[in-house]
């Protein structure tokens, strides 16, 4: 008996073992080759060369413009003519005459003073650049080209020099000179002219200030400075930030509305028929397989650029994806219901009405108001793609290259906008349906 | 007699309360509906009006463009595998992409669910700031890191990579956290009694009760990631996108390279969707037929 028992167990170990043994060699095998894969991504995506591809200069270009303006002094090299604007902006231009306190102007000399003792002065012939630790650097545009003067010694790599072209980037600015230009770039902390341009009476003004004039009956006037700001386009962007929750919006409803008759077609307890339903079925996964970005291109074939381009590329995406869920959310649904329904001696569609909606319409709302908050970003990627909302101004503020505070500006309007649109939907699913825990 | 005539005073008040009830729901559910109609139509009108093309308008010509591709798919039959074959490395990279962001991004996901956790977190003081940090993560669209990372790292994988991982890392976050949270936390505290470190608890307590489900939406993500990085590939970040967005502004002639991607990509989420859902079936309902 007792020996029965032994071996037994002994048996018991052993295969206890070799399980062990096993789930071990499963799990580090997986583990060896998850880092196998990565070895090969390192070398199919190039790792190593895209190190040396990126560029330090844009990314430091990124975040100063990001969390700073630069004032621009221009001088015509042909007339002589030196003007001075925030980010070289039409509306950012200071009025003739005037200019920037460190920009002085004494007849056909203009000192400009960067601070720490970098000095940049435009002659009447000759353009000199006074670099602390360095020494003068001097250029002169004439015709033939720009005629060079540097201290001695090799330059160094943040003066690039060539025949019709100098470019000086220190800490305190940027000196372009070309044939035509020449072009001071003074960077400050801040967005200068992100509530009011220059030729906007509120221009420089505080909080309380404004205050002070919204209260003595200048509100609207304050607000239509704000509103289009010529340089900031508040009033396109918050149309853009619109046109993209309308995309998601529409898009989302009315795959919904579309896909709800259709899943009773794809739910097997609402029709036996086993050709509909498989019809439905592959309907279903034909319309989620063909992909958004596909749909896409198609509609903008037919339907031009635009937002209810994108908004009919999510609505039909998302109608197979809703169809889907919705029938397996029938699928789902408690016979007896509608049973006890049909026994009052109900019509069909009043078993539909009492029966089967109230036990799946939870659930179908809880899984659309999931969709809205996720196809909020969608319409921002499609939008890029069928030119419309906040999703076009981002990806055409990043084509050009020069706003990058834009840029920042609309990142964070996206970011708020999916966050707020995550809770509003959070807030309707608490809502609506009481009892619901999550859905998703 | 009298027994009747008081029940009958009895009921009566109820019924009409009742209806009255019944009425000020239904009052209800139709000006709700009313209302959403009304969005519906308005907002449709809006989107219209702002569109390059009328919908009316170019609702006939909806089946131009894909019969037009279809018939010189058909046409130039013979191609096809030629265009198979030449487009097959950037279907991979597109697949590449999708599946390392979404082993790199279940990876921080799990820290950060872990992180997030009521009962698990390391440092439950900062439960909140690793759920903002969540939220904030799974907000950004991947749109937004993508083209900002193709800017200073140049276009090419691995900014789309990046920029999915990222969003990805947010989105499994919450998902993972949501999880974590109907996790038994008898083994953690027996763990704890015998002196395990914090990250002995959650992989040894955690981990093994959790597994299945974090595998199940891990294999989700992967299927939306695919999606994303072929949509990303257009706006730059290369794989199949990249190539689709050049086919198509060859226009008319070159429409069989665009069929040919056309049927890759849509193949290809097909086959993902069906594997992901089989096994998902499988990790959450085990062995047994299902349908």
């Amino acid at each position: 008996m007792a020996m029965a028992d032994m071996t037994s167990h002994t048996g018991s170990k052993q295969a206890m073992e070799r399980l062990f043994q096993r789930k071990r060699l499963v799990t580090f095998g997986a583990f060896a080759a998850i880092a196998l894969y990565f070895v090969y991504i390192f070398f199919a995506f190039d790792v190593a060369g895209l190190m040396q591809r990126a560029s330090a200069d844009n990314a430091r270009a990124l975040m100063a413009d990001t969390v700073s303006y630069k004032v621009h002094v221009t001088r015509d090299n042909r007339s002589g003519a030196v003007s001075s604007a925030i980010e070289g902006h039409r509306k950012g231009r200071y009025p003739e005459g005037t200019s920037p306190d460190w920009v002085e102007t004494a007849g056909d000399i203009t000192t400009i003073d960067l601070g720490d003792g970098h000095v940049v002065t435009y002659g009447p012939e000759t353009i000199t650049y006074d670099i602390p630790g360095y020494g003068l650097v001097s250029a002169t545009p004439t015709r033939q080209g720009i005629v060079q003067d540097f201290p001695a010694g090799d330059l160094p790599d943040w003066i690039n020099a060539s025949k019709n072209r100098v470019a000086i980037s220190t800490d305190a600015g940027r000196l372009t000179v070309t044939r035509n230009r020449t072009e001071v770039f003074r960077y400050f902390p801040g967005w200068e002219i992100f509530w009011f341009t220059l030729d906007s009476p509120y221009h420089g003004m505080g909080p309380v200030e404004l205050g002070g004039h919204a209260l003595s009956g200048e509100a609207a006037e304050i607000f239509d400075d704000f509103w289009n700001n010529p340089a900031w386009l508040h009033s396109q962007v918050f149309w853009a930030l619109f046109e993209t929750i309308l995309m998601a919006f529409l898009g989302t409803c009315g795959a919904a509305l579309v896909a709800l008759p259709l899943a009773f077609l794809a739910a097997r307890n609402f029709t036996p028929l086993l050709m509909i339903r498989f019809a439905a079925r592959r309907l279903f996964d034909f319309v989620r397989g063909v992909d958004a970005l596909i749909w896409t291109i198609i509609l903008t074939r037919a339907f031009g650029l635009g937002p209810l381009t994108g908004a009919l590329a999510i609505l039909i995406t998302d109608t197979g994806s809703f169809g889907k869920l919705f029938s397996e959310a029938l699928e789902n649904v408690d016979k007896k219901q509608i049973e006890g329904i049909a026994s009052t001696g109900a019509k069909p569609l009043q078993r539909y009405r009492f029966g089967v909606l109230p036990q799946v319409v939870p659930v179908l709302l809880s899984q659309v108001l999931y969709f809205l908050e996720s196809n909020t970003r969608s319409a921002t990627i499609i939008g890029a793609i069928t030119g419309g909302g906040i999703g076009l101004l981002l990806t055409q503020a990043i084509i050009t290259q020069a706003d990058w505070e834009k840029v920042t500006y609309y990142i964070v309007l996206i970011v708020i906008m999916v966050i707020v649109m995550d809770w509003l939907s959070g807030w309707l699913r608490r809502r609506l349906i009481t009892g619901d825990d999550g859905g998703h | 007699m009298a027994d009747i005539s008081s029940a009958g005073t009895g009921i009566g008040p109820i019924q009409t309360s009742y209806m009255a009830m019944v009425q000020r729901k239904r009052l209800y559910s139709g000006l709700t509906l009313l209302i959403f109609i009304l969005l519906m139509v308005v907002g449709f009108n809006t989107a219209a009006s702002r569109n390059g093309g009328s919908f009316w308008g170019g609702l006939p010509n909806f089946f131009d463009y894909p019969s037009e591709v279809v018939a010189e798919v058909v046409e130039k039959a013979a191609a096809l595998p030629g265009h198979f074959v030449t487009y097959f490395p950037a279907l991979i990279e597109t697949i590449n992409i999708a599946a390392v962001s979404t082993l790199v991004g279940t990876v921080f996901g799990i820290v950060l669910s872990l992180l997030g956790t009521r009962g698990l977190a390391r440092y439950p003081r900062l439960i909140p700031l690793f759920r903002r940090i969540t939220d904030v993560m799974r907000a950004v669209p991947e749109i937004v890191i993508a083209l900002v990372l193709i800017f200073v790292l140049g276009g090419g994988p691995v900014p789309a990579m990046l920029a999915i991982a990222f969003h990805t890392a947010g989105a499994m976050g919450k998902l993972f956290s949501e999880v974590n949270e109907n996790v038994d936390l008898k083994p953690v505290e027996g763990l704890r009694s015998v002196g395990a470190t914090w990250s002995q608890q959650m992989m040894l307590g955690v981990v093994p009760q959790v597994a299945p489900n974090w595998l199940s939406y891990a294999l989700l993500r992967f299927e939306v990631n695919i999606r994303a990085s072929a949509i990303l590939g257009f706006v730059g970040a290369g794989g199949i996108g990249y190539e689709l967005k050049n086919a198509i502004s060859w226009g008319q002639g070159r429409f069989d390279v665009a069929g040919a991607i056309f049927i890759m990509l849509f193949v290809t989420i097909v086959l993902v969707d069906q594997l992901s859902s089989h096994y998902r079936d499988l990790l959450t309902h085990g062995r047994q037929a299902k349908d």
